[in-house]
């Protein structure tokens, strides 16, 4: 069988995340597509804190701590320095949560998609500000509870579509990936390493004390949340051609939230209006595809 | 070669001839021109660098930030509220230890707009680990840049150089362009042990302990001292080649001065030309020019001012409830110092209000009078 990534770990075992963990195991599998010719930018969050603190570092990469809000800015930066000493090989990668992406980082991200710098970008996705105890960010779902939205105060608006943005950029690659679909995931990296430009790879990971779930369901939840379609998984080139990725059939949303203590105040309303969004989104996202069929052949 | 250049032009032109590799800027009157000529400069291939137009200026210094760990030479000009921009960064940048150059056209803060010059934008910058020059003439931006590279790849800290906005950013003057291979020769390229390398991994700027904080920051403290120590020497290296002094401070018939009057930035040249008629007509007058604020020249100004009876420090700033800060900051070098000198402080052309020389005669005048003493701050050109 032909590997998709290669056989060594650039993420050392030993670092500081939660048990289950959904980010670190997102970051190996990115790492292990690039390979060791990579250097890494990533602003405050789990990302930062979980890598180690001085003298141990969990990366066996370059790796700089930049600001919260400048991860696109720093990587593009990083790039253009390297490419004028004279490196122009190395990946520079941003690794960002929603927090950084979504919010507080989101002008400089659209500030260096808009001017197509040459950086992948990879959003590790946990829908709320983790790091700093689970309060909302923009990437929280409707009506999920977190620290700063709770059972009395829940969350009224519907997440920020983040994909849709950016792919208004016009960006020459967009794909969305999931830690159930390790191999789809690893070839989407691998596919954007290979491309010029801004690149963005959203991935949803699922956090354990921030989603009040199991450490051991990780995995299945990150498969739930592509079968319901609640995330699914897609790619879409220079902000026009969307082009599903294999995915499960689709199965209710219900299965999904089920076993997510966030949203164990989900009635059976609460329930059927997030279906109905969800089904919404779904529609919209097909049309999309169906609307760039002919230039996906 | 001689050129009829502004203070931005000239700060372009240093920029131009120190090599730059990586420049992000964002328009901020009055800085604007030193970034047009930049991009013009890389867009003609008379620079070989990557010049990013970005989005902000807090992205201008992420931006240089990432190109300086690379091991790339960085430079960006911001004023005014684009350095506010840029505050958390500055601290990111010095903490980092990286060489990047920065030329601030100082500007008033806003509210109320306005686009006269005045130092409190850069001096709310006194704490973030930059460096800080403030220059008199556009001469002294350029090769103020020059040495700048030089002093801060020597010691890792970044630079902050002042420049009045519009008296010297936007005035023509006369100015000396130094000869490429000579600039060369003083300032080659940059070298650095540490970056981010694929071929040596490291982690850069993670989480420490609090005893490895205090000592990364004793270290920087130690480096700030070595700084006027190294600016000195480079000041004198740079003068054998170019044939131009430059100093911490520079006195100016002070010796025997009744008033001394403390001088940053273009009031300097309004000082020279007051103080030459001044001595003409009999008033003992003369001024100490402050070129360095951070780190803060303090046993040079001890030295200049042992003796003094008055000084009169034009702050064109003001550190609100308290006075103005060059008043605050020399006041502290000067304890302890017999025989205790009077100092006076006059907040002086905030929002870009001239200061002319006739109103540094007017206030020598009532300072000798006795009708102007050390106290309250005075504030000139402001009735009531």
């Amino acid at each position: 069988m032909k590997r998709v990534v290669i056989e060594e770990e650039l993420l050392s075992s030993g670092h500081f995340a939660c048990p289950g963990c959904g980010e670190t195991l997102a970051f190996r599998h990115v790492l292990k597509a690039l390979g060791r010719k990579v250097a890494v930018v990533t602003t405050a969050g789990c990302g930062s804190v979980v890598d180690g603190y001085w003298p141990v570092s969990a990366s066996k990469v370059p790796f700089f701590h930049c600001s919260f809000g400048t991860a696109a800015a720093t990587a593009a930066g990083l790039k253009a320095g390297l490419e004028m000493i004279g490196d122009r090989r190395t990946t520079v990668l941003a690794w960002a949560g929603d927090g950084g992406t979504f919010d507080i980082g989101f002008q400089s991200l659209s500030g260096a998609a808009e001017r197509n710098e040459d950086i992948l970008y990879c959003c590790y996705d946990n829908e709320a500000y983790m790091n700093t105890g689970i309060q909302r960010s923009s990437a929280t779902p409707k009506g999920s509870w977190t620290t700063t939205t709770p059972i009395q105060n829940l969350k009224e608006e519907p997440k920020k579509d983040i994909d849709a943005i950016l792919a208004a950029h016009r960006i020459p690659y967009l794909a969305t990936a999931s830690l159930a679909f390790p191999e789809d995931l690893a070839r989407k990296v691998k596919k954007a390493k290979a491309i010029r430009g801004t690149r963005f790879i959203h991935l949803l990971i699922p956090c354990p004390p921030g989603w009040r779930f199991q450490p051991d369901l990780t995995i299945k939840l990150s498969r739930l949340a592509v079968a319901s379609r609640v995330f699914p998984l897609y790619e879409v080139e220079y902000g026009m051609h969307y082009q599903f990725s294999p995915m499960p059939e689709k199965i209710p949303v219900k299965e999904y939230i089920r076993l997510q203590g966030r949203f164990s105040h989900f009635g059976k309303k609460m329930v059927e209006a997030l279906q109905r969004e969800v089904d919404a989104r779904w529609e919209e996202l097909l049309e999309r595809v169906r609307g760039h069929e002919p230039s996906c052949q | 070669m001689r050129q009829l250049l502004t203070g931005n032009d000239a700060a372009a032109e240093a920029v131009k001839l120190s090599r730059v590799q990586v420049i992000a800027a964002y328009p901020i009157t009055p800085q604007t021109s030193i970034a047009e000529s930049l991009s013009d400069f890389v867009s003609k291939k008379k620079l070989d660098a990557r010049y990013m137009r970005v989005e902000s200026e807090t992205s201008a210094l992420a931006c240089l930030i990432g190109a300086s760990m690379a091991g790339a030479r960085a430079f960006t000009a911001t004023s005014s509220q684009g350095l506010a921009l840029m505050h958390e960064l500055l601290h990111w940048a010095s903490g980092a230890r990286l060489p990047i150059v920065l030329v601030n056209v100082n500007r008033s803060m806003a509210s109320p707009w306005s686009l006269g010059t005045d130092h409190i934008d850069s001096l709310s910058q006194r704490d973030t680990g930059w460096l800080q020059f403030y220059c008199e003439k556009a001469q002294e931006v350029l090769d103020t840049v020059i040495i700048a590279f030089k002093l801060s790849e020597k010691l890792l800290l970044p630079v902050m150089i002042l420049s009045d906005g519009f008296y010297l950013s936007h005035f023509v003057e006369p100015v000396s362009i130094p000869d490429q291979k000579q600039v060369d020769r003083f300032l080659p390229e940059r070298k650095t042990r540490y970056r981010l390398d694929p071929k040596a991994p490291h982690t850069f700027g993670g989480g420490v302990s609090g005893p490895i904080f205090a000592r990364l920051k004793k270290d920087f403290q130690v480096s700030m001292e070595e700084a006027k120590v190294i600016f000195r020497e480079l000041c004198r290296e740079f003068e054998s080649i170019f044939g131009r002094k430059y100093s911490a401070v520079e006195p100016y018939r002070t010796e025997d001065a009744e008033i001394v009057l403390i001088t940053v930035g273009t009031i300097t040249g309004t000082a020279r030309v007051f103080v030459d008629q001044a001595r003409q007509e009999g008033m003992k007058v003369g001024f100490l020019k402050m070129k360095m604020f951070r780190p803060f020249p303090e046993e040079e100004a001890r030295k200049v001012l042992k003796g003094s009876k008055r000084i009169v420090v034009l702050d064109r700033n003001i550190s609100f409830g308290a006075e103005g800060i060059f008043s605050q900051e020399l006041k502290a070098a000067l304890y302890g110092m017999d025989p205790k000198p009077e100092v006076i402080d006059v907040i002086a052309g905030l929002g870009g209000l001239d200061v002319t020389p006739e109103n540094l005669r007017d206030l020598c005048q009532k300072v000798l009078r006795g009708e102007i003493r050390s106290g309250k701050p005075h504030w000139m050109g402001v009735e009531g």
